[in-house]
């Protein structure tokens, strides 16, 4: 162990400076080491980085990516969330356990490992891969449209499929990373540099730019609020930490375009006078660092980066949660993922407590756009209420899966005839809209507008542009059992209602799912639902219900009491 | 600067700066808490303490949120007892509420019923009984945080106890489940004095519950006999 000791110690070097921030990084680079982190490793950590023992624990225990016992350095993560689900993800996970004479897989989902430790495998959340379903993570490598029959897939970097009516976000994606070369010079950038600060805000705000990441905050808005705010530093996060089941479009915007969303963060430094960035990027997408990496030392070389501002790249080490802004910022502080009570918002006390502007990558892709184009232009896309180009993830029981670039207005009929319509000549069951936080949507709503007015008027959310497709044979009840395994499997459990219900929901959907429903689960899951809605500290918690809640209102019947039959909806 | 608002169709001045919670207690009105405690940072964790306020579409809680000027506040609405009832009889399906008198009286007001989520998973563990000053018996603990709180910048900088797993699954810990005295804390029992619930309880106390005497706690399992024989 001495021998490891010292070459920890090497690896954690440049670690120190930062002391607690630096938490999360020496740990993921200790895990990378021993393929786990022991108790004399967070040891070692704890007196590099001067942060106590049992605060140590406490950030390894609450991280899914993070492991306390031996696990291997070789870890299959086979997605068994939604899409792939729908694509025999349970099969796969299966094989591959008994396969290399595991138990199948456990109740709960806990990872296991070959008793040589040559092997961990474990099922994980939403991969973000999902137009590939089903999918696998191997190591750093996308394992793609895996196909047990065949016995084929795919191993590497996931390919990037991108359709749609228009390509002005995506228009350097579908051909690999575009280099800053092939991207230009940051155009946009120099032409906000010769504004004013609060004019590029201006601009900003008469565009109408909302956040693409599901809240739907006026982007300008914040950009003002931190401009004002007093205190330096300032900083700049791009929200990368993708993870609402069947998104996938920011991994899209990241690996084949990465210099579209450092322009944009480049162009909020300015606006606000920020100095440091930060982009924080989920674990499960490892295959994404070195292209970010790799883009960032570019725009170095090109003078854009590393003068007035700088951006650093964080890991996420598996946690929904942390694609919470202010989760996200304990993330980065090195704490445990718990959101933050709102008040103080982060445009005045972000992370390390300073003013932050904290924005989703396609929100911030939408950036260079607006200023390239003025802000005139730019809102002759889309509609008056909701201008702009916006990217729909489809998964599921359609045609051609993908990521879709269409003027906010397109209906959603159209934008499923784009993707070919219901695979397999089979009926439209129903749409699961804007992710596991969003709703469902049916038949009914094919005609409804995408934008943000329509959809709030027809009670669906919009959230992260989430269009995941069920046929008329799938059972919504298994879907919807799965959505009660990811919320109360990424529940933080600060709060109450989300902490318990999220358990309770699931335990309710179990039975449902089985046909085994209690007396009064209907009310039960109704209250549990609602409580969670109307009382979480946080929007995981708020809309940890909203699918559950939607289903409850368009298909009563599934939920009744001894139902053992799939209902089928014409 | 005072400032008035309405709490239940009734005017109520109170001080710029004040909590609704505060509000409500200087004249009277009651509002349930649980994880808030006057010596401890307010997380707004446990949600009990929520209320519904005009023009916002969530309940808000009532221990951080700041009293506003012409604020109209309803502290028993039907989207409230909803909450709380659910939260209350989440709770008795989770843990053992045996020592928590003020929580069961709680429930008694809100009409929940500890049946109420049967075949529910409940949250157990066996007692850790590992040094000569308290006891741990986390089948009776709601995370409030305050212990982990006291333990830590609230009041001891000692950073003992921490927590573990995550959701559902969490509970306090000490670092890879250390025993008390293979850990940083100092038996300073500020922890236990915050505990809401009895999962941390004196060591006397709970061996008096064992059905011990107190002759035999004087000469048995406690520090105070290993000190004297040093």
């Amino acid at each position: 162990m001495t021998e490891n000791i010292s070459t920890l110690h090497t690896a954690i070097e440049s670690y120190i400076p930062m002391g607690r921030s630096g938490l999360l990084p020496a740990l993921h680079s200790a895990q990378k080491m021993f393929g786990w982190i022991s108790e004399d490793t967070a040891t070692e950590i704890s007196k590099a980085l001067r942060v106590p023992l049992a605060d140590i624990h406490g950030v390894i225990e609450f991280y899914s990516l993070f492991y306390n016992e031996p696990t291997s350095k070789h870890v299959i993560r086979v997605c068994t969330d939604v899409a792939c689900a729908l694509k025999n993800a349970d099969g796969i996970l299966d094989h591959l356990c008994s396969h290399h004479e595991l138990k199948p897989r456990p109740a709960g989902g806990f990872h296991q490992t070959t008793p040589d430790l040559t092997l961990t495998i474990e099922p994980s959340p939403c991969l973000g891969l999902c137009e590939h379903a089903p999918v696998a993570l191997v190591n750093d490598d996308a394992e793609t449209n895996i196909n047990l029959e065949k016995d084929s897939y795919e191993l590497g970097r996931p390919p990037s499929l991108v359709y749609g009516s228009i390509r002005m976000l995506t228009a350097n994606c579908g051909n690999g990373t575009a280099s800053l070369a092939k991207y230009g010079e940051y155009a946009a950038l120099k032409k906000a540099m010769a504004m004013k600060p609060e004019d590029v805000i201006a601009e900003i705000k008469t565009a109408g730019l909302v956040g693409r990441g599901g809240a739907a905050f006026p982007t300008g808005v914040k950009w003002e609020g931190a401009l004002k705010a007093g205190g330096a530093p300032k900083y700049v996060i791009c929200n990368a930490d993708e993870s609402e089941p069947g998104t996938f479009k920011d991994r899209v915007l990241l690996i084949d375009d990465p210099h579209r969303t450092i322009e944009g963060m480049c162009i909020a430094a300015y606006a606000i006078g920020a100095s440091k960035g930060y982009i924080y990027i989920r674990a499960e997408y490892p295959y994404i660092v070195p292209v970010l990496e790799n883009a960032l030392n570019e725009a170095r070389g090109a003078g854009y980066l590393g003068k007035d501002f700088d951006i650093e790249i964080r890991v996420g080490a598996g946690a929904y949660i942390c694609g919470e802004e202010t989760a996200l910022f304990e993330s980065i502080e090195g704490k445990r993922g718990f959101p933050r009570v709102k008040p103080p918002f982060p445009t005045t006390h972000g992370v390390f407590g300073k003013p932050t502007v904290i924005n989703n990558v396609e929100t911030l892709c939408s950036v260079p756009l607006i200023i390239s184009l003025g802000s005139a232009e730019y809102r002759r896309i889309g509609t008056e209420k909701s201008p702009g180009p916006k990217l729909f993830c489809v998964s599921g029981d359609v045609v051609k899966t993908g990521l879709y670039e269409v003027p906010f207005g397109v209906t959603l009929r159209e934008l499923l005839d784009m993707a070919g319509g219901v695979a397999n000549n089979k009926k439209l069951q129903s749409v699961l809209f804007g992710g596991a936080a969003g709703a469902f949507a049916t038949s009914e709503h094919l005609d409804v507008k995408m934008t943000f007015e329509d959809l709030r008027a027809a009670g669906l959310p919009l959230g992260s542009g989430v269009v995941m497709v069920f046929d008329e044979t799938r059972d919504l009840r298994d879907v919807l059992k799965r959505l009660g395994h990811f919320f109360a499997h990424e529940s933080c459990g600060k709060c109450y209602p989300c902490q318990m219900g999220t358990q309770r929901q699931m335990e309710i959907l179990d039975r449902i799912a089985d046909g085994k429903v209690l007396e009064g689960d209907v009310i039960r899951l109704q209250d549990v639902g609602w409580t969670m809605t109307d009382a979480s500290l946080c929007g995981l918690g708020q809309t940890a219900a909203g699918a559950v809640l939607s289903a409850m209102k368009l298909w009563p019947e599934l939920f009744v009491e001894g139902q053992t039959s799939k209902v089928e909806r014409q | 600067m005072s400032i008035t608002l309405v709490m239940d169709g009734k005017e109520l001045t109170t001080e710029e700066g004040k909590t609704l919670l505060d509000a409500a207690r200087e004249h009277g009105e009651d509002v349930p808490t649980i994880c808030y405690h006057e010596a401890t940072t307010a997380n707004a964790l446990c949600r009990i303490c929520v209320v519904e306020v005009e023009g916002m579409r969530l309940l808000q809680p009532a221990c951080i949120v700041k009293a506003g000027a012409n604020m109209k506040v309803q502290t028993r609405s039907e989207k409230v007892d909803r909450a709380r009832k659910t939260i209350l009889e989440m709770l008795a399906s989770t843990m053992d509420l045996s020592d928590a008198p003020e929580i069961l009286t709680m429930m008694d007001d809100y009409g929940a019923s500890a049946e109420r989520f049967p075949d529910a998973e409940r949250r157990e563990s066996e007692v850790k009984d590992d040094n000569p000053m308290y006891v741990r018996d986390y089948s009776k603990c709601l995370l409030c945080w305050r212990c982990v709180q006291v333990c830590a910048e609230d009041a001891q900088y000692t950073y003992a106890i921490n927590f573990e797993g995550r959701g559902y699954e969490t509970q306090i810990g000490t670092f890879f489940d250390k025993s008390i005295p293979e850990t940083s804390c100092v038996l300073c029992g500020q922890c236990v004095g915050v505990c809401p619930t009895g999962a941390l309880k004196p060591k006397r106390q709970f061996m008096l519950e064992q059905g011990m005497s107190p002759n035999e706690i004087s000469v048995l399992n406690t520090g105070r006999k290993r000190r004297k024989e040093k």
